[in-house]
C-alpha cells in the first residue's frame, strides 16, 4: 500500500481565521485614562491580557475598546475578536459576550488552548466591572461568602493543567470569618507553582471590599 | 523553510542514505545468519564495521557498543539496567541532574515510583551541576550517577572530567547522555572514567531510530528486553543494520571545520540578539556550550507567539514556553537554572546544523528583531 495524504489530512491546530487575527490583531494597544480597565492572567500561567474601555456615560455604550496581550496565538486572536464584538455594544450587552461566541467567530480553538483564550473574555468583563464600580453602578455591595470566593478563584489558573484551580480540585477548602479569608491549596509549599498561585489568589481576593486578610495555606 | 531546530532532529545527509542503501536492497540478511549463508556474513560485517567506527570515535572497544533504537532507549537501558543490577549488591539510590532531558529524567521518576531513592541534583544559574552537592549526595547506597554531557535546551556543557573524577573517587558508576554533544564536543572514554554513554544518530544528520549505548566492559547491567541473543545478549531484536551503517557514516562525516562553522552561527545569533534587542537574557553558559546551540529569552513576549511568527516568515525554531508544549508546563530546564516562568515562556532555542549557512543566522535574527518589537508593542508587560 502506498502511504499518501488522504482527504484533509492532519490539520494545523489553529484555523486560518485564528492565524489571521494573530497576524493582524484588531484593537491592539492601550487607552490612556480609560473609563474601565481589566487585567487577567499572569506571566506565571503563560498568558496575560489587559482590556481598556471608553464608555459613553449617557448611553453606556462602549465607544472604544483596546487590549494588550502577553500570550500565545489563541490568546491574541481571542482578544482581537472579543474587542471587535464589544465595540458599539452597551455594557449590559457586552457582559453577555461569551468565550463560546469568540471561539465560534474564530472557527474553533484547540481545546488545550481554552484557558489561554478565556482570559480575553474575563479581561473584558473585569474592565466592565471596574467601570461599574468606579461609577457607582454597583449599588449593593455583595458580602464576601464562600460562593463569592469560589467564583473569584475560578479566575486563577492551575499551571499544571491550564484549567482553573477550582475545576482541577486544587483547592481543598475555603472559609471566611470576620474579614479573614482562608484558602487551602493541595500542593506542597515548595512546589514550583506554589508562589505564583498564592500571588494570584491574593490578588483575586484581597481587593474585595470587606476582606481584611487572605491566608493561603499549602498542604505540606 | 530555514530549519533551526536541529536539536530536535536533523536532515539526513544524502551520503548517509547512499551508505545505507545496499543494506536495504542487497545485503538485507540478519547478522545472526552468519553461519548459514554468505549474505549473513556480509550483513554482519556491515554491522560490526559500524560498531567499530562508533567505538573508535569514542575511544571505546567495539564490544562495548550496543546498538539501540535511539537515545531514549539507551538512557532507559542505562538507568534501569544498572539500577536493577545493583539494587541488592550496592543500593537503591541514583542521582540525576534536575535539567536532564526526558529520557533520563522520566526514567529516574519511574524508578522512584518503583521504590528507588532518587536525588535530583541542583544546577547553578548557567546550568552547571552542583559538584559539592554531588559529593555530598553520593552514599554507599548510590548505584549510579547520570549527568548529561551537554544540555538539550540551553546547551551548557558540563565539566565531565570533574564529575567523573568525583564518581571514580567515590566508586560509583557514571552515565552521561551525550545525545547532543557526540562528535560536537570531545569525549574519549579512555581518558575519562565514564561508564555508560547515550548516543543517537538523529542529531548528526544520521537516520532516526538508531542509537547506541556505550557500556564499559564489566559494568554490572541487566538487560531489560527479552528475546533473541543479539547485541551481546544485551538488546534483543533483529538488528537495524542499515541504521547502524547510517549512524557510523554520520559520525564519520562530522568534521572539526563544521563544528567551527556551527559555533560561528551560534555566536552571531547570540551577539546580535544581545546587542540589538533590549531585555534579552542568554540561557546557559556563554563559554562552555554546544557549538550548535543558542538559547535566549526575549522578555515580555511569549514564546509560542514568537515561534508562530517565525514560522510565518519561514523559520523553524523552538521555545520553552508552556503554550508550545502539550503538557502546558514551562521548560523544566529554564526553571531548573532559577529562571522564573516568564523567562521560560519567552525563551527561544536556535540550533544549527550542516545545512545552515551564516545567512540563515543573520536572517533569523533580523526577523527576531522585528517580531519581538511587534509583540512587545502589544504586551502589557513591556516597558514602552
Amino acid at each position: 500500500m502506498k502511504v499518501e495524504k488522504k482527504g484533509e489530512g492532519i490539520k494545523f491546530p489553529y484555523s486560518e481565521k485564528v492565524l489571521e487575527h494573530f497576524r493582524n490583531p484588531h484593537n491592539v494597544g492601550k487607552i490612556e485614562n480609560p473609563d474601565g480597565k481589566g487585567l487577567e492572567g499572569s506571566p506565571a500561567c503563560g498568558d496575560m491580557v489587559a482590556v481598556y474601555i471608553k464608555v459613553e456615560p449617557e448611553t453606556k455604550v462602549i465607544e472604544d475598546v483596546k487590549f494588550e496581550s502577553y500570550g500565545c496565538a489563541s490568546n491574541i486572536a481571542t482578544g482581537s475578536v472579543i474587542t471587535d464584538l464589544a465595540k458599539g455594544k452597551t455594557l449590559d450587552e457586552a457582559k453577555k459576550i461569551t468565550w463560546k461566541q469568540a471561539s465560534e467567530e474564530l472557527g474553533g480553538l484547540p481545546p488545550i488552548k481554552a484557558h489561554c483564550s478565556v482570559l480575553a473574555v474575563e479581561g473584558l468583563r473585569s474592565a466592565i466591572r471596574d467601570y461599574e464600580e468606579k461609577h457607582g453602578l454597583v449599588t449593593e455591595k455583595e458580602p464576601t461568602t464562600e460562593e463569592v470566593i469560589q467564583r473569584r478563584l475560578k479566575h486563577v489558573m492551575n499551571p499544571l493543567t491550564g484549567l482553573d484551580i477550582i475545576r482541577t480540585n486544587l483547592i481543598l477548602k475555603t472559609s471566611v470569618e470576620a474579614g479573614v479569608v482562608r484558602v487551602v491549596v493541595d500542593l506542597p509549599a515548595d512546589h514550583q507553582f506554589a508562589s505564583a498561585i498564592k500571588e494570584d489568589v491574593m490578588d483575586k481576593l484581597g481587593s474585595l471590599w470587606d476582606v481584611e486578610r487572605v491566608d493561603v495555606v499549602f498542604t505540606a | 523553510m530555514i530549519y533551526l531546530d536541529n536539536a530536535a532532529c536533523t536532515r539526513l545527509d544524502e551520503r548517509v542514505l547512499e551508505a545505507m542503501k545496499p543494506y536495504f536492497f542487497d545485503t538485507y540478511a540478519v547478522a545472526t545468519s552468519e553461519f548459514g549463508y554468505s549474505m549473513g556474513i556480509d550483513a554482519k560485517e556491515g554491522l560490526e564495521n559500524s560498531r567499530e567506527g562508533i567505538a573508535s570515535k569514542l575511544g571505546a572497544n567495539s564490544e562495548e557498543i550496543v546498538f539501540t533504537s535511539g537515545d531514549t532507549e539507551s538512557s532507559n537501558m542505562a538507568l534501569k539496567g544498572v539500577a536493577l543490577a545493583l539494587k541488592e549488591k550496592k543500593g537503591k539510590h541514583i542521582i540525576v541532574s534536575k535539567i536532564e532531558d526526558f529520557p533520563v529524567l522520566n526514567t529516574a521518576k519511574t524508578l522512584q515510583k518503583q521504590g528507588f531513592d532518587v536525588t535530583f541534583l541542583d544546577v547553578d544559574a548557567e546550568g552547571f551541576a552542583d559538584l559539592e552537592g554531588l559529593k555530598k549526595a553520593i552514599t554507599k547506597e548510590t548505584a549510579l550517577v547520570s549527568i548529561q554531557y551537554a544540555n538539550q535546551e540551553i546547551g551548557t556543557a558540563q565539566d565531565l572530567k570533574a564529575i567523573s573524577e568525583i564518581c571514580e573517587e567515590k566508586d560509583v558508576l557514571l552515565h552521561t547522555d551525550a545525545t547532543h554533544s557526540f562528535t560536537r564536543l570531545p569525549l574519549n572514554v579512555k581518558e575519562l572514567p565514564v561508564d555508560l554513554v547515550t548516543l543517537s544518530a538523529h542529531t548528526i544528520h544520521g537516520p532516526r531510530g538508531i542509537g547506541a549505548l556505550y557500556i564499559r566492559k564489566d559494568t554490572p547491567i541487566n538487560k531489560f528486553m527479552d528475546g533473541g541473543f543479539q547485541e551481546f545478549n544485551m538488546r534483543a531484536g533483529v538488528e537495524n543494520i542499515p541504521g547502524s551503517v547510517g549512524f557510523a557514516t554520520a559520525v564519520e562525516l562530522v568534521t572539526e571545520e563544521e563544528n567551527r562553522q556551527l559555533e560561528a552561527m551560534r555566536d552571531r545569533v547570540i551577539e546580535k540578539a544581545l546587542s540589538e534587542i533590549t531585555d534579552v537574557t542568554l540561557n546557559g553558559s556563554h563559554k562552555k556550550r554546544l557549538p550548535q546551540n543558542a538559547n535566549l529569552t526575549f522578555h515580555y513576549v511569549e514564546g509560542e507567539s514568537i515561534t508562530l511568527h517565525m514560522d510565518m516568515r519561514g523559520f523553524a525554531v523552538s521555545t520553552g514556553s508552556a503554550c508550545f508544549s502539550r503538557s502546558l508546563e514551562a521548560s523544566h530546564v529554564i526553571r531548573g537554572i532559577g529562571g522564573d516562568h516568564e523567562r521560560a515562556h519567552g525563551s527561544v532555542r536556535f540550533t544549527f546544523g550542516r545545512y545552515n549557512r551564516m545567512e540563515d543566522a543573520d536572517s533569523a535574527i533580523e526577523a527576531m528583531i522585528e517580531i519581538v518589537a511587534r509583540l512587545r508593542e502589544i504586551s502589557p508587560l513591556a516597558k514602552k
